[in-house]
């Protein structure tokens, strides 16, 4: 079998009374999809920050790429390669999308400390942006202000930022929270041609698109994982549909 | 030519131009109150970088201002008492050349950014706000408790530093050089602006979460700019000095903070010439105000209230719209 790219180990995280994570153990395989589902306060949002080095861990280890990240915040994680996109649209809603994709090529190759080259004509980070915007399908808008793009626009433009940076992981925390129908059957495909590049830990509450998606699906409920396997497996897990997924499926 | 960019070349000209007109008509004073707005809009610059750039709102820059003044008043001193600063382990002799004076003024500045930056950018917000204006509080009763360069009283330094190939006692002449000081600080920020180090930052301050996903360190960014912008006021600081040939502790009091802070506040915070017009109004009112009142400045109050409830992005935001995200 091949080593996981992510491989999270025994995670625990409490606040006071709270169980946020309990032994939470879940690996990312080169060339899949996988889902992580749960109903709300399951403990999503904090596993995700445990992984992406905005909150450690009371217990357990993260590991990426072979190399224990645990002791490691959110910067020297994003330059190891994880590459994250945020619930809530988290973008510089001043600069223009362009600006948005440029920083993410600029963090990827590095020479923030440059102090006289204007950035906006470096043809390196343009390429990398644009070629980023163009797989989103946000090309036309490069111009526009953040702030002006719909909720929409707003997500895809968190996964070009994400593209920008050429990850080895990819954590992606609700990318189609908020989008139309079509909007995330357009991600849904964009994001089936990425499994190749960089495997994705996805974090969905579109059922439809975590079906059409996964290659293996994980389920969280109070904290603690009651289930790993295959779509079908999930589908006819006996706990899962009593803790979860029972009136949707039924 | 963008509408900003009008507007700013009006307010350059419009400050050589008054400088000019008064050297023609022989108003050495008009041009001495036109030099002290190239002074404090050069303050004002700098702090800009951290405030404007940087989201960084420090009530500290006075550090800055007086280092600048205190290096300018020790080395001067020095020089024109014939004693030497330091003479063991080796001798340091005081200088009148203003730009060894200026390099010296930087490179302190420099020194205390990183110190107090390194310190307070662990906290942010209010907590910034507050250590910022302690540590100011902490360099003006050091100043004042230290006799050796005046304490309370200041020094004076009787004749102004010299500049090569120039006459630095010509009203028009000094002026001339804190206004090509003013441009080019004016240029090296509009530069940062859009360099890659400026992109950062200033995506730092509109969202810290992101700078850090795609691998930038936020504490980084705001330390270096926090650093650049306290060499920038300090250079201000030694000008200043120049200018009154006095330095005092009032340089690092907190309310030389606060009126730097105000240049920019009214002149358009984060807009490249926002501290130049906030400075210019400042000097104007002072200047015409300050005659009639010695309270002149309850109607500077007046005017800074009309300024951030009406007119967001101040002054210039008013004259030449919303800022534009430039590329």
């Amino acid at each position: 079998m091949t080593e996981p790219v992510l491989d999270i180990h025994g995670i625990s995280k409490s606040f006071g009374a709270i169980e946020a994570s309990r032994n939470v153990s879940l690996d990312l395989r080169p060339g899949e999809i996988h889902a992580l589902i749960g109903p709300n306060g399951a403990g999503k949002s904090t596993l995700i920050a445990q992984i992406a080095g905005a909150l450690a861990p009371d217990a357990g280890q993260v590991m990426l790429n072979g190399a224990d990240v645990t002791a490691l915040g959110t910067v020297e994680r994003a330059r190891l390669g994880l590459g994250r996109t945020f619930q809530i649209s988290s973008l510089a809603m001043e600069h223009t999308v362009l600006q948005n994709a440029v920083l993410g090529a600029l963090g990827e190759r590095g020479g923030v400390f440059r102090f006289f080259r204007p950035i906006m004509s470096d043809p390196d980070l343009l390429r990398t942006a644009r070629a980023a915007l163009e797989r989103v399908g946000l090309q036309d808008h490069e111009r526009q202000r953040t702030a002006d793009l719909s909720h929409g626009q707003r997500r895809q433009l968190e996964v070009a930022v994400a593209l920008t940076l050429s990850p080895k992981v990819f954590l992606m925390d609700e990318p189609m929270a908020g989008l139309g129908a079509e909007g995330s059957q357009a991600l849904t495909g964009l994001l089936d041609g990425l499994r190749t590049e960089a495997p994705i830990l996805l974090v969905e509450h579109d059922m439809d698109a975590v079906f059409a998606l996964a290659d293996r699906i994980s389920v969280l409920v109070y904290g603690e994982i009651i289930a790993t396997g295959t779509p079908d497996e999930i589908r006819a897990d006996a706990r899962v549909r009593e803790a979860y997924l029972g009136e949707e499926v039924a | 030519m963008t509408r900003e960019r009008l507007v700013n070349a009006v307010i350059l000209l419009g400050l050589l131009g008054t400088a000019l007109g008064a050297w023609a008509m022989d108003a050495p004073y008009t041009i001495t109150l036109a030099t002290k707005v190239a002074i404090l809009a050069l303050a004002g610059v700098g702090l800009n970088i951290a405030l404007g750039l940087g989201g960084l709102v420090s009530l500290g820059h006075a550090v800055f201002f007086g280092i600048g003044g205190y290096a300018m008043g020790i080395l001067a001193s020095h020089a024109q008492s014939y004693s030497p600063i330091l003479t063991t382990p080796f001798v340091i002799e005081g200088t009148k050349s203003m730009p060894v004076i200026w390099l010296v003024a930087i490179l302190a500045s420099a020194l205390a950014g990183l110190v107090i930056g390194a310190l307070s950018l662990r906290t942010s917000g209010v907590y910034f706000i507050m250590i910022t204006l302690a540590f100011g509080q902490m360099f003006f009763y050091f100043a004042i408790s230290w006799p050796a360069y005046g304490g309370e009283d200041g020094l004076s330094i009787y004749v102004r530093n010299g500049f090569p190939g120039l006459n630095t006692l010509d009203p028009i002449q000094f002026f001339l050089i804190c206004f090509v000081l003013l441009a080019l600080g004016l240029g090296l920020t509009a530069r940062l602006a859009r360099s890659a180090f400026g992109l950062a930052l200033t995506s730092a301050r509109q969202n810290a979460a992101r700078v850090q996903a795609v691998g930038i360190s936020p504490y980084r960014l705001r330390l270096v700019a926090f650093m650049l912008s306290g060499m920038v006021t300090g250079l201000a600081g030694a000008l200043y000095a120049d200018l009154n040939r006095f330095v005092s502790p009032t340089m690092f009091s907190w309310q030389t903070s606060g009126e730097i802070m105000v240049f920019i506040i009214l002149g358009g915070v984060g807009r490249l010439f926002g501290p130049v017009v906030g400075a210019a109004v400042f000097i104007v009112l002072e200047h015409v105000l300050g005659g009639l009142s010695e309270y002149w400045h309850i109607y500077l109050g007046a005017l800074l209230l009309l300024v951030v409830l009406f007119a967001r992005g101040g002054i210039i935001g008013l004259v030449a719209g919303r800022e534009v995200a430039h590329d």
